[in-house]
């Protein structure tokens, strides 16, 4: 087969992932010389002009970053302000957040199982085909992803870019009874969850695993969401205020996002998989016996099971948000006066994605000095690529098409939201 | 007869505006079923060739590529609607053109010459003929239910043009400005969210941009009596919709009279 020892595979605007982004991989004398992940999506400069805005106005803007995952946003640039000022958020409106949080993790992944990735196990161009011949199926992903939505809209007053959220935690608190009528839609997606767990565990998965180190947030007691320490799956441990000591961003030529490492160590991964390899201890019972029952061991290495970690995540996020609900009590106030400080502050949190940074600079005004963020999407670029090097390795006898097929698939495995990395597919396969 | 195609494009933007399609849970099979969705790449990876009936349109122009490819999504699309503040306005990106683009670009990227961008975020209809702008960042479901059903039987939307502070009186809300003295840009904002904000003791921040005739200097006047200094009232003005003239003129009453007050007496 010479005609395919040298080729070049090309895929343009991939779909089916939040942005916008393009992969270029280089076959030379039957072996990949190169894979590049490209970035397209035209920078929007956030961290430039964040400067000179009031310490009041990030949870806002940076919301717009990302249309997916706006509450990350939101928490994490809260979490970072605060910490300038000086000032720690707890007990009823870090519950609130908490409550917040897992709407979006439930919104989020709902939408990547059933719209992004289910079609690729099953082999439908999209969730909409699907529901032709499974109508049942999308609706109930439809009804599921709804109560996520409903949590946002009833504690953001709106599920993109929620307009309840400020420094120091809420501008209205919801009433014990609006909470409760909330608690009745979650009973109800509680099986809806679990239902789904149970029938992404019968897709099939190509046996393919990794090696990186994963890297999420830990916090004993309970599985970390809007807070808590750095650990990796090489025994690394650090606070957020030393991120940037241990992660390192490179712009890359071919991308409008960053590449980070590990200094020292080299690429890594974080989200959901991570997060279950680092805090499957902390689940509740129901969650973790729902994935032993889906065949998720101590770890998950295999991409194409991150399908079923963002279920199990799932049926944590709707458990988790019915306890809160359970011990809701209105905040008053439902925030604290976090008056401004000279000072710089960090924040991380775990969006759906993974670990997304944020770090401030304020003066004494209260205006923003300087302003870093850095999204799950960059971390794990450089592990994306690694793995598609592997996996386009494995598959060079496969015509064009299927192989920019299977790589599409491969990489919704990482459910990459491009816009956050700054920004999808277009597969170039040079084999000349 | 065939359905009605249905194209879904994206620009400069946070993909929030077309996700509000697909939050549109209980209506998005029912939609599906009435066209037949040609190319949107956030939901399928199926494209199906043009021209297309309807093409939405999300986000802004800021590179000369994208300035190119609206042109051609243009002449595929018999009818253009744009959706949201990034399409409509410019979107929080243009907060660029107020400022040094080369400097934001060395700010945040350490190879800035790897990253091509234009030094404006300019909304679609700066571009090409738009059919009709959806505002809001992000936008409204409903009101992006009714545009769809609108253009699919041939009427026009029925898209309200009036203020936010319209809308909080239909509502029922407190003003905010009345009972707690809270800063709100109700009274230029054009309406379509429901008064969401101030439904949450929270003045409204413009996000779904100017309405069609507002009164820029009284605005201005009651952002001042509310006690917000005019570098605050600057910043107001220079958010999601900060490219629209309407916005621009909110900010440029106040560098108007900071001048004028800072001139030697
Ligand atoms: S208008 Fe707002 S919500 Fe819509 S794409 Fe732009 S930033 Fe996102
Ligand atoms: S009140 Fe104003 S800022 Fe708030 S959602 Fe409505 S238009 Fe946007």
């Amino acid at each position: 087969m010479t005609h395919r020892s040298d080729r070049t595979l090309d895929v343009r605007a991939l779909a089916r992932v939040e942005g916008e982004g393009a992969m270029h991989v280089r076959v030379r004398g039957g072996s990949v010389e190169t894979v590049r992940l490209e970035i397209y999506e035209p920078p929007r400069f956030f961290e430039a002009f964040l400067r000179g805005r009031r310490y009041t106005e990030p949870p806002d803007i940076t919301a717009r970053i990302c249309g997916i995952c706006p509450v990350a946003y939101q928490m994490s640039a809260c979490a970072a302000i605060e910490d300038a000022c000086g000032v720690v958020v707890d007990g009823a409106i870090a519950d609130l957040r908490r409550l917040l949080y897992c709407g979006e993790w439930i919104e989020s992944h709902v939408l990547h199982i059933y719209l992004l990735h289910a079609p690729d196990f099953l082999g439908y161009p999209s969730a909409i085909d699907l529901a032709r011949d499974h109508r049942d199926l999308v609706e109930r992903g439809l009804a599921l992803k709804k109560a996520g939505n409903d949590v946002m809209e009833l504690i953001g007053g709106r599920a993109i870019h929620p307009v309840n959220v400020r420094v120091g935690g809420f501008y209205r608190a919801p009433t014990r009874q609006d909470i409760r009528a909330l608690g009745e839609k979650l009973r109800v997606a509680l099986d809806q969850a679990l239902d789904t767990a149970r029938w992404v565990a019968g897709f099939d998965f190509p046996d393919f695993h990794h090696d990186h180190e994963m890297l999420a947030l830990t916090e004993p007691g309970r599985y970390a969401i809007e807070r808590g320490t750095v650990v990796t799956t090489g025994g690394l441990a650090f606070p957020v205020t030393a991120f940037e000591e241990h992660v390192i961003e490179e712009h890359v030529a071919h991308s409008t996002a960053l590449h980070a490492h590990l200094a020292g160590r080299g690429r890594y991964l974080t989200g959901p998989a991570a997060r279950y390899t680092l805090n499957r201890a902390w689940l509740s019972p129901l969650s973790r016996q729902i994935a032993d029952e889906v065949g998720l061991g101590v770890r998950c290495d295999n991409p194409y099971q991150s399908i079923l970690v963002r279920a199990v995540e799932v049926v944590y996020a709707v458990e988790e948000a019915l306890r809160l609900i359970e011990a809701y009590e209105p905040p008053a106030p439902p925030h604290v006066d976090v008056p401004p400080r000279a000072g710089m502050g960090f924040g991380a949190t775990e969006a759906p994605r993974g670990v997304l940074f944020h770090r401030y600079g304020v003066d004494a005004d209260g205006l923003i000095t300087s302003a870093r963020i850095v999204p799950p999407t960059s971390q794990n670029q450089a592990s994306i690529e690694d793995d598609l090097r592997r996996f386009v390795a494995d598959r060079l006898d496969l015509p064009d098409d299927q192989l920019t097929h299977q790589c599409e698939q491969a990489i919704r495995n990482y459910d990459p939201c491009i816009s956050c990395a700054t920004h999808f597919l277009d597969l170039t396969v040079d084999r000349s | 007869m065939d359905a009605p195609t249905l194209a879904v494009w994206k620009f400069a933007s946070c993909d929030g505006c077309q996700l509000t399609l697909l939050d549109c849970e209980d209506d998005l099979l029912a939609v599906a079923g009435r066209v037949r969705i040609a190319h949107f790449l956030e939901a399928t990876r199926e494209v199906l060739p043009g021209p297309y009936d309807v093409s939405l349109v999300e986000g802004s122009i800021t590179t000369a590529e994208d300035a190119e490819r609206i042109r051609r999504v243009r002449e595929m699309s018999r009818t253009l609607v744009t959706i949201g503040a990034c399409a409509t306005a410019g979107g929080v990106q243009a907060l660029r053109n107020f400022a040094d683009v080369e400097e934001f670009r060395s700010l945040v990227y350490a190879h800035p010459e790897y990253v091509s961008t234009l030094a404006t975020s300019t909304p679609i209809a700066a571009h090409v003929d738009v059919d009709f702008e959806l505002r809001g960042c992000p936008i409204d479901g409903r009101q992006l239910l009714e545009v769809i059903t609108a253009l699919l039987v041939g009427r026009k939307p029925n898209i309200a043009s009036h203020s936010v502070c319209f809308e909080c009186k239909r509502r029922g809300n407190v003003c905010v400005v009345v009972a707690h003295g809270t800063p709100c840009l109700g009274p230029v904002t054009h309406a379509g969210c429901g008064a969401l904000c101030p439904a949450h003791n929270r003045g409204c921040y413009g996000c779904f941009g100017p309405m069609d005739t507002p009164n820029a200097a009284a605005q201005v006047a009651l952002l001042r009596a509310t006690g917000m200094a005019d570098g605050d009232v600057e910043r107001a003005s220079r958010t999601f919709n900060a490219g629209t003239p309407a916005f621009i003129e909110l900010s440029r009453v106040t560098t108007r009279r900071e001048a004028h007050r800072d001139a030697p007496l």
